[in-house]
């Protein structure tokens, strides 16, 4: 018996359905149908009345979902896609995200963002927008990376009493399978270190993690030892695990699947440089996707993401640096 | 599907007692008060930041709060002094968020009309438009899911409001779940300079409670017994479950959009139609044409109110300001998630 990314997402939300009254389910098709990935199937027969289609209002959606968190209920958003989170900034940058710094009186919704690319999706439904959101105060933005977190953090942040922007990895979704669900995980905002290594830090998160990995494998066959830092966390960001890895390995290259300019990485970079220049034997480097909407074929799609060939290939040069 | 369109109202139903349009009166009166007093300040420099007036707008808002239950929802937008007054909100509450005081409710964090008391169900607003109407969507649609009954919601908003995504979302979204919401739009002719003319080409805002699938009513926003018996009637068809009720009340602001505004664009014409009639006077004829009262009465309760008023102030003006070096400066709820706090 084994279980995928998808399927510990659907479990973590019948978890949480079942173990806490205030919590409710409300999004595009995710009803009897059971959402456009399948995260919600069979929820809604299993708790009715609190798994609801909504129309296709992603600012509605959101604007109810913080009505209902002033009421006390923990309602989970599903975005059918992180690109149409867009339609709902808004609500989440300016209310959710606003509410208890104004009022004092906490917003605890999770957002759930399908994100990042897959082969043939095209420049709507592969965006990466982690970055956006962590830009502002008041959201804490996860991306787990794992069957794992996927389902221990999407638990967390159904807890958490503030606004979570949860970015699951549609490219994991069915792929990545555990043997078990966790029964117990790392703390959120607290970022794990995927592989040991001595030569070189790659800090990451999400669906990169598992490129950066086959990266540090392949450079080991050459002899290097690659320490992978999974983020886990984008915001609140573990800057204390980051700037540990760089004080072993003294080398840092930082890798996101979301557009250069600014983002995560450049945080990462900028945070290593700022407190932890001293440690570093070479400048950080970083590898993002090209400054371009994601494109639709799998030939330039494939180019325009960081691949674990892209990465060994910064990390050789970092390494020869 | 209830369309209604109000004549002269004649405030026969409204509230539970006789005294019912004296006490709206009387809340018009402490509104129109409390906004003047807000001008004189902003002139004397003693307001950071924008002054907004429900000047004109007060029978229209007052209606609103009078027709409310404690334990109803209520989002207002600017220009809903009288309203928040109506529904409870404490007058000093306003004074303290336009002169920033530590002890607002917004505690100098926000300021002027951005003000509230989210789980007493006074939500307190943001400035892009449409958008607190699903929030008081969703306050009715937990309160459902709790099990919790009789209770409606009002958003207000202004014509220029409808233009808004968020408006279509939210209304579109109550009227598929029935929700007892009731969106209350003040047309008053004008969104900060933009002339209705560039704002819609309906001949009626109300006409598009018929694509929503929802109840509508328009009303003449400068007649006090009109709006009070149509928000009285709205608020009734929501709560006895007969879904979302737009009202529209036609009336002109007689202010500018805030104190920063001379408002030079609006014709003379307009201001001397009967849109520009000043719904303050307009109540105080009808109270006096109906035996409500004598007009030896208005002077008293306007010093009353102007003491009040004035009293506020000075407590304000006397308490402290936020001090920037006792702010947490943190955005969330959870301490442990604090950017530099990861456990």
């Amino acid at each position: 018996m084994s279980i995928t990314y998808l399927e510990a997402i659907r479990e973590a939300q019948a978890h949480a359905l079942r173990d806490d009254p205030r919590v409710f389910i409300y999004g595009q098709d995710v009803g009897a149908f059971g959402g456009a990935f399948k995260a919600t199937k069979n929820l809604a027969r299993e708790f009715p009345g609190r798994v609801l289609d909504s129309p296709i209002s992603e600012d509605a959606m959101v604007g109810l979902a913080v009505g209902a968190a002033i009421e006390g209920l923990r309602p989970i958003i599903e975005m059918q896609f992180a690109d149409f989170s867009t339609v709902g900034f808004n609500q989440i940058v300016n209310q959710a995200a606003t509410l208890f710094w104004r009022t004092q009186v906490s917003c605890p919704i999770t957002v759930r963002l399908p994100f990042g690319g897959t082969s043939g999706s095209g420049p709507f439904h592969s965006q990466s927008l982690e970055a956006i959101y962590a830009h502002y105060p008041g959201l804490i933005v996860l991306t787990p990376a794992t069957v794992e977190d996927a389902y221990s953090m999407l638990l967390a942040a159904v807890a958490i009493d503030d606004p979570v922007i949860f970015c699951e990895h549609k490219l994991l979704y069915y792929h990545l399978k555990s043997e078990k669900l966790p029964s117990e995980a790392l703390p959120v905002g607290k970022a794990r270190i995927a592989r040991e290594g001595r030569d070189l830090t790659i800090v990451t998160y999400s669906a990169m993690v598992h490129e950066a990995l086959a990266a540090a494998a392949e450079l080991a066959t050459e002899g290097w030892e690659i320490e992978v830092v999974d983020l886990r966390s984008i915001k609140p960001l573990d800057t204390d695990t980051v700037i540990a890895s760089v004080a072993r390995t003294g080398r840092l290259l930082c890798v996101g699947e979301a557009w250069p300019w600014g983002g995560v990485t450049a945080e990462v970079v900028a945070r290593v440089t700022a407190e932890g220049y001293g440690l570093l034997d070479a400048p950080p480097q970083r590898l993002n996707a090209k400054d371009t909407p994601v494109p639709y074929h799998p030939n330039l799609w494939a180019a325009h993401r960081p691949t674990s060939r892209s990465v060994a290939a910064a990390a050789r040069n970092l390494l020869r640096t | 599907m209830l369309h209604t369109v109000s004549g002269p109202g004649s405030a026969g139903h409204v509230g539970s007692t006789a005294a019912a349009p004296l006490v709206a009166y009387r809340i018009m009166l402490r509104a129109r008060l409390l906004d003047d007093k807000f001008a004189a300040l902003s002139r004397a420099g003693k307001i950071h930041g924008g002054v907004f007036l429900g000047r004109g707008q007060e029978a229209l808002s007052v209606a609103v709060g009078v027709s409310l239950d404690k334990s109803d929802v209520f989002a207002p937008l600017i220009r809903d002094a009288a309203g928040r007054l109506a529904f409870g909100e404490p007058l000093i509450d306003a004074v303290r968020t336009y002169l920033g005081s530590a002890l607002g409710p917004m505690r100098g964090r926000d300021g002027n009309v951005h003000r509230g008391y989210p789980r007493e169900g006074l939500l307190p607003m943001i400035s892009h438009l449409g958008a607190m109407v699903s929030v008081v969507n969703g306050v009715l649609f937990a309160r459902r899911m709790k099990g919790i009954t009789g209770c409606v919601g009002v958003a207000c908003l202004g014509e220029g409001a409808t233009s808004t995504g968020a408006f279509h979302e939210a209304l579109n979204q109550a009227a598929v779940e029935k929700l007892p919401l009731i969106l209350v739009v003040a047309n008053n002719q004008f969104a900060y300079s933009t002339p209705n003319s560039r704002q819609f080409a309906c001949a009626s805002l109300a006409d598009k409670a018929v694509g929503y699938g929802v109840e509508s009513h328009s009303v003449d926003g400068t007649d006090f017994a009109g709006c009070l018996e149509t928000l009285s009637s709205a608020v009734n068809r929501a709560r006895t479950g007969h879904g979302p009720q737009l009202v529209v009340a036609n009336l002109l602001r007689l202010c500018g959009h805030g104190e920063h505004d001379d408002a030079h664009y609006i014709p003379t014409e307009i201001k001397n139609s009967p849109l520009g009639r000043d719904c303050l006077k307009v109540a105080e004829k009808f109270l006096l044409e109906h035996n409500y009262v004598g007009a030896d009465m208005f002077i008293g309760w306007r010093n009353e109110a102007i003491r009040e008023i004035e009293a506020a102030v000075a407590q304000v003006l006397r308490e402290a300001a936020p001090d920037p070096f006792a702010e947490e400066w943190t955005a969330i709820s959870s301490k442990y998630l604090m950017e530099g706090h990861a456990s």
